[in-house]
């Protein structure tokens, strides 16, 4: 009876009795989901264009954010260190493609898998062998990120809001919007779309793969640099941020691996989801359930749609 | 001229079934397993023995593993390394409980409690597929990574929160622990490699692998002519967590001696699931050429400044490597996607027409 109580009573009278806490807690997950859901979308815009599960996604953001800092460090101004790792995230858009991608056409999705992780590989030597390993401040400031801290007074108590965590939802919902509004409204986005829907028929209309797997890439390498800035501002800019990309795998299930909305969605249930399980039932076994709880709870939703929340239906043909 | 078949009549079924038909491929086995048991130990100092020969055996075991898994079954698993830790801490734990068994049957004992967990993990399968499932399989893999850490029955409360190998004996021979002799491991690691081989030879040759490869090709086809998904899947969860556990008991009990939560982490995984890859999806022989690629390379590269006189600090060989083996992987998969086992097939057919090719 004991343990049925604090399992499924106590966290939820700790919740209540603590409103000012709970939003807290609720906040944390929300800013946790947020950047989830951005190395999440990274995800999707490469899968639904090529149908390849980029597994580098996660070594994009933090080779983007070392780039960054480490232009910066060279002394340029910030924002001349942000064009030219621009520059450098669409040179290696390009040479993905042309060295990666193209000579594997028509492989197994597997061998693509593999072809990705082997590019981490490569991305995390090189990153290491330029800018070395050790982690680096992001250059928040420079960049004219706000840093200070907010408070709200609520339910009789305080909450804490970062102004970096405000300033990320912020961006983060700019470039949902403008990303929807260039995959639906421009000559480019339609094209991306109708790759995404059939190569064969793309191609036959006088799409070029080729050029539209650059654009996609270069995006992803976009939203990585976006990521990057934003998880580097709230800890440090080191490899280990490569494990915390592996958070996003779990949204990706979540939401379905074709959808942006979904992206969006799974981030934020898998960021609030594993935040409050940390805080209320994490310490009934132990504490430090956040490294598998994200994935408890995508398995959990799989079970019930296999092709996650948004996903296309599955359909199978004998 | 060698290499060739013309001339070796077969004269019952059982005989042209068999794993290996063709004599010479039975002559080149009995040199493979005369070098391994005779030459080796004889030449090999125990540098080579320690750093080379043992970890490479089981590295190919646990290749064989996932092999079955991935290679075999279908089924993208991206826990290999989770379930490795499985089978070294329920080893230890045994070790604890018999101080006096034979520490080889304790080692595929161990086998057995990660089967028993591969199955319960495996259960997702039945439902979801693909790309989906291995995420799904990073629960195992974190969720097992997370009880090393958190659960101290596991490793005896001990402070470290590591386990350390005890001494223990097989056949009256110390076997493990920092007094056993590297021949001694040597053998120990080298018979139930062998063994395991034979055993998974048989399975994927038999009723049970032929189920495991339909459900690959085309799950539903298979249900339809009456195969059953979930034993299929799940027995391939089962037999793949066996090895993959008895892979890893060895890798404490035989090679490192000690291991930590950090053992047995994602990157355990990856590089099991590279072997495979590298050496070929459902070829058991290119298993031990994928372990043998992705585990000697990295050494070799290491040695290769020092050989040339070359003065390059540590830390920067190391960022080189891992450039290295990521170029080359992806060299690899374009070059030949289906791993080093096709180009095994490739280089015998050569060989059966050498020198008149047609």
């Amino acid at each position: 009876m004991d343990v049925l109580w604090a399992v499924l009573v106590q966290p939820f009278v700790d919740m209540v009795s603590a409103p000012d806490f709970l939003l807290q807690v609720l906040w944390d997950g929300f800013v946790g989901g947020v950047l989830y859901a951005l190395i999440a979308l990274g995800f999707v815009l490469i899968f639904k264009a090529s149908g390849i599960f980029n597994f580098a996604q996660g070594i994009m953001v933090v080779f983007a954010a070392l780039t960054l800092v480490g232009l910066y460090a060279l002394g340029m101004p910030a924002w001349v260190a942000l064009g030219l790792t621009l520059v450098v995230m669409f040179v290696l858009a390009v040479a993905v493609e042309r060295l990666v991608l193209r000579p594997l056409v028509n492989q197994p999705d597997i061998i693509l898998f593999m072809a990705t992780i082997g590019l981490t590989y490569f991305l995390i030597g090189l990153g290491e062998f330029v800018f070395g390993g050790e982690p680096k401040v992001m250059i928040t400031e420079a960049l004219g990120l706000p840093t200070g801290m907010r408070e709200w007074e609520v339910f009789g108590g305080v909450v804490f809001f970062q102004e970096i965590d405000i300033a990320a939802a912020a961006i983060a919902i700019v470039m949902v919007v403008g990303i929807g509004v260039f995959f639906h409204y421009t000559r480019i986005g339609r094209a991306l779309r109708a790759v995404a829907d059939d190569h064969q028929a793309a191609l036959s209309v006088g799409i070029s793969l080729e050029q539209i797997w650059v654009i996609v890439w270069f995006t992803a390498g976009v939203v990585a640099l976006a990521t990057g800035i934003m998880w580097g501002a709230r800890s440090d800019v080191s490899f280990a941020l490569q494990i915390i990309a592996l958070k996003a795998l779990p949204v990706l299930i979540l939401g379905g691996f074709t959808s942006i909305p979904g992206a969006i969605v799974g981030g934020l249930i898998i960021g609030i989801g594993e935040k409050l399980g940390e805080i209320y039932w994490g310490p009934l076994i132990g504490g430090g359930i956040e490294s598998w709880l994200a994935y408890v709870i995508a398995l959990v939703f799989l079970l019930f749609r296999p092709q996650g929340l948004f996903g296309e239906r599955i359909i199978e043909r004998v | 001229m060698f290499y060739r078949e013309a001339g070796q009549f077969k004269t019952s079924y059982r005989a042209d079934m068999a794993v290996f038909p063709i004599l010479q491929d039975r002559i080149g086995l009995g040199v493979i397993l005369f070098v391994a048991v005779v030459l080796v130990p004889l030449l090999g100092d125990d540098f080579f023995l320690n750093t080379i020969m043992i970890p490479f055996l089981i590295m190919a075991l646990a290749t064989i593993g996932l092999n079955i898994l991935t290679g075999y079954a279908g089924q993208l698993s991206l826990g290999a390394g989770g379930f490795m830790g499985a089978g070294a801490y329920a080893c230890y734990k045994l070790t604890t409980y018999f101080p006096d068994t034979n520490i080889l049957i304790l080692v595929l004992a161990s086998g057995l409690v990660s089967a028993a967990i591969g199955i319960v993990f495996g259960l997702p399968s039945l439902r979801i597929k693909g790309f989906y499932l291995a995420v799904a399989t990073l629960a195992a893999q974190f969720f097992l990574e997370w009880c090393f850490i958190r659960i101290p029955w596991l490793y005896n409360s001990n402070a470290s929160g590591a386990i350390e190998v005890p001494g223990r004996t097989g056949f009256g021979v110390m076997l493990t622990g920092p007094s056993a002799s590297p021949e001694a491991r040597y053998f120990a690691v080298l018979g139930l490699v062998a063994l395991l081989t034979w055993i998974a030879s048989n399975l994927v040759h038999g009723r049970i692998g032929r189920s495991w490869m339909m459900i690959r090709d085309m799950d539903i086809a298979a249900e339809l002519i009456g195969v059953r998904p979930l034993r299929a899947k799940l027995s391939a969860f089962a037999v793949s967590s066996f090895y993959l556990g008895v892979a890893g008991a060895m890798m404490v009990f035989f090679w490192l001696g000690a291991a930590e939560p950090s053992s047995f982490s994602i990157n355990l995984s990856f590089l099991i699931l590279f072997m495979t890859i590298i050496g070929g999806l459902g070829s058991l022989v290119g298993s031990f050429f994928g372990a043998a690629f992705i585990f000697i390379l990295p050494v070799l590269i290491r040695a290769a400044p020092r050989t040339f006189g070359i003065d390059v600090a540590a830390d920067a060989v190391q960022h080189l490597t891992y450039m290295i083996i990521g170029a080359l992987i992806i060299v690899f998969l374009i070059v030949e996607p289906h791993g080093l086992a096709r180009l095994w097939q490739v280089g015998k057919q050569k060989l059966r027409t050498w020198p008149f090719p047609y």
